[in-house]
């Protein structure tokens, strides 16, 4: 559903992505990892249009570039990494504001409903009415996701949508986005920083490093001793736990990656 | 409980107060009418209706200008702060009012202070051409709102520096002239002047509020915003270019009203909360109320002395804004 190809993209002062291809196939959980400024969150801004590359972005067989802006936000919804922890809105508005691709003005039925199925997968209902800002940093975390499957949209593409949540709440999310993989055949596009939930929960892994791919491919052949070395610099205990595999980081390598 | 109920519920409130403002406003209108430095009970206005003269060219005219001026100020202080994402933006803020300041000043000394057509002139186009620069410099560079706030203060300081050294210049018939149309004053308006100022102010307000959503998801990070559709750097130019011909509609006329554009938002999010669907219309509302409050209480509190609605807006508003400030729980917005 989603490809791209030989993507390159630039800052004016460095360059940040260098030949990038990728594709996902529907029910597909891909995790990007990859150290700090290796390219994920640009990578993600390109494949949702937020930024435009070098280098061609297809969804669904049609260049990115060609699908107009509200109907590309009815096939995709991206969750950015930042989240503005002050917004003059309820989280039922909040989440509301997914429904914007659909909207005219008023509200419908259908769109509200949307909204609190998204709120409710989320276990945010008793916040509906609560100020955006007076609720936690993991609780606005978790608003930002709802307003992406409030969406209701094929494809998720999310900068680090765990990064604010604790560890029950990081399990529960990530079981949620697996289950509409699995269920709905909606793919998910996620930059992660924790190897282990990354082992434990994507179908799919893609190692960034340095601005190119260093690995793609099933969590277990990509996340390896080896590889997370030479990405990452520090040397791993990789474990076999039952659900996946499990790091255990030991030391920094000597020298920079 | 479901989506439909959890929403009724808040948006029940709302419409309420869309209606409670809408009739204060009502009755405000007509004390408005009926109290002036030539009292006339406000029973002897309904039934029998006021001295044709003061009223037609009076009082009338000087209500309608407070409605323009008070919803026109507020409605472009709510698009600023959510396009600038800054709860202390207003048109102000990209140096509108300094500009109009430096206009008319340039009106008055070059001109001559008694000729409207020159000092409102002026007003208008110098609060146009401070927004325009400064439109221009973020299109150059990227329009994030930092950029926009920082050109809007250098821009403020450089047009006060420049109606200084016309003050400078002047004489003091014109000094005077200057720093009096810098008080704000409602009377100043005719009707010719009403309908130039509706021409700039209520064709805006519908194209605004049909871009509410946008300004909503504006709210919540150029990023998002653009994720959901929204053209993001267009419908900031946009927007900013309709606050600040609505501000400069406004003020070309009356001279400067302050603290309108900031209050008067703040006073709707209050109330409405910020869905631009109600935060616009309860905007343009409160607005309107606070400036004809403040007008009624320039002229009678000190009757036959008239204070300048610029000196009592900012009087009235200054404390009242700090007690909504004190009130508040949570952060500005």
């Amino acid at each position: 559903m989603l490809k791209a190809r030989d993507l390159h993209f630039s800052y004016p002062d460095r360059p940040v992505l260098s030949g990038v291809s990728l594709t996902l196939a529907p029910g597909e959980v891909l995790a990007v990892l990859g150290p700090n400024g290796a390219g994920k969150s640009t990578l993600l801004r390109c494949l949702a249009g937020a930024l435009t590359p070098k280098g061609r972005v297809e969804l669904d067989g049609q260049a990115l570039s060609d699908i107009p802006p509200t109907q590309r936000a009815r096939l995709m919804a991206f969750v950015p990494q930042h989240i503005p922890a002050r917004l003059p809105l309820t989280v039922f508005e909040a989440v509301l504001m997914g429904r914007r691709p659909y909207l005219s003005w008023r509200p419908r039925p259908e769109d509200l409903d949307a909204v609190w199925e998204a709120l409710n997968l989320l276990g945010l209902t008793e916040l509906a009415g609560r100020e955006f800002g007076e609720i936690s940093g993991g609780q606005r975390q978790k608003v930002a996701l709802a307003r992406a499957l409030a969406q209701q949209s094929r494809l998720l593409v999310m900068d680090e949508p765990t990064s604010s949540l604790d560890l029950r709440h990081q399990m529960e999310v990530m079981a949620l986005l697996c289950a509409l993989a699995e269920e709905q055949d909606t793919g998910v596009v996620l930059a992660v920083h924790d190897l282990n939930l990354a082992a434990r929960f994507a179908s799919r892994a893609l190692l960034m490093h340095r601005g190119r791919v260093f690995a793609d491919g099933a969590p277990e052949d990509v996340l390896t001793e080896d590889s997370i070395r030479t990405v990452y610099g520090v040397d791993v205990l990789r474990m076999e736990a039952g659900a996946g595999a499990m790091f255990f980081p030991m030391a920094a390598t000597s020298g920079t990656t | 409980m479901d989506g439909l109920a959890a929403y009724g519920a808040l948006t029940g409130r709302r419409v309420v107060w869309l209606v409670g403002l809408s009739v204060l406003l009502g009755l405000v209108v007509l004390v408005s009418l009926a109290l002036g430095s030539s009292v006339a009970g406000l029973r002897d206005v309904l039934r029998t209706g006021l001295d044709g003269v003061i009223f037609w060219e009076l009082r009338l005219p000087r209500v309608l200008m407070g409605l323009l001026v008070g919803s026109g100020l507020a409605v472009g202080g709510a698009v600023t702060q959510a396009v600038l994402r800054n709860p202390l933006a207003s048109p102000f803020t990209l140096g509108v009012a300094s500009g109009a300041g430096f206009g008319a000043a340039l009106g008055i000394v070059l001109v001559s202070a008694t000729a409207k057509w020159a000092v409102a002139g002026g007003a208008f186009t110098f609060a146009l051409v401070t927004v325009l620069f400064i439109l221009g410099v973020a299109r150059m560079k990227s329009a994030t709102p930092e950029t926009l706030v920082l050109a809007g203060v250098a821009i403020m300081f450089l047009f006060s520096a420049c109606t200084s050294l016309v003050q400078f210049l002047g004489t003091e018939q014109q000094l005077q002239a200057i720093v009096f149309w810098s008080f704000g004053n409602l009377s100043r308006a005719g009707w010719g002047d009403i309908l130039i100022s509706a021409g700039m102010i209520l064709p805006a307000l519908p194209v605004l509020l049909f871009r509410a959503w946008d300004l909503n998801l504006l709210l919540a990070g150029d990023e998002m915003a653009a994720s959901l559709g929204v053209r993001v750097e267009r419908l900031r130019l946009a927007a900013l270019l309709l606050a600040a011909l609505m501000t400069a509609g406004a003020i070309c006329f009356t001279g400067v009203i302050g603290f309108i554009g900031l209050v008067g938002p703040h006073l709707a999010r209050l109330l409405v909360g910020g869905d631009h669907r109600f935060l616009l219309p309860a905007s343009a509302l409160c607005g309107a109320l606070l400036v004809l409050i403040s007008d009624v209480l320039g002229r009678t509190l000190f009757a036959p002395h008239m204070v300048p609605i610029g000196i009592v807006t900012a009087f009235l508003g200054v404390p009242f804004f700090f007690a909504l400030l004190m009130r508040r729980r949570r952060e500005f917005w």
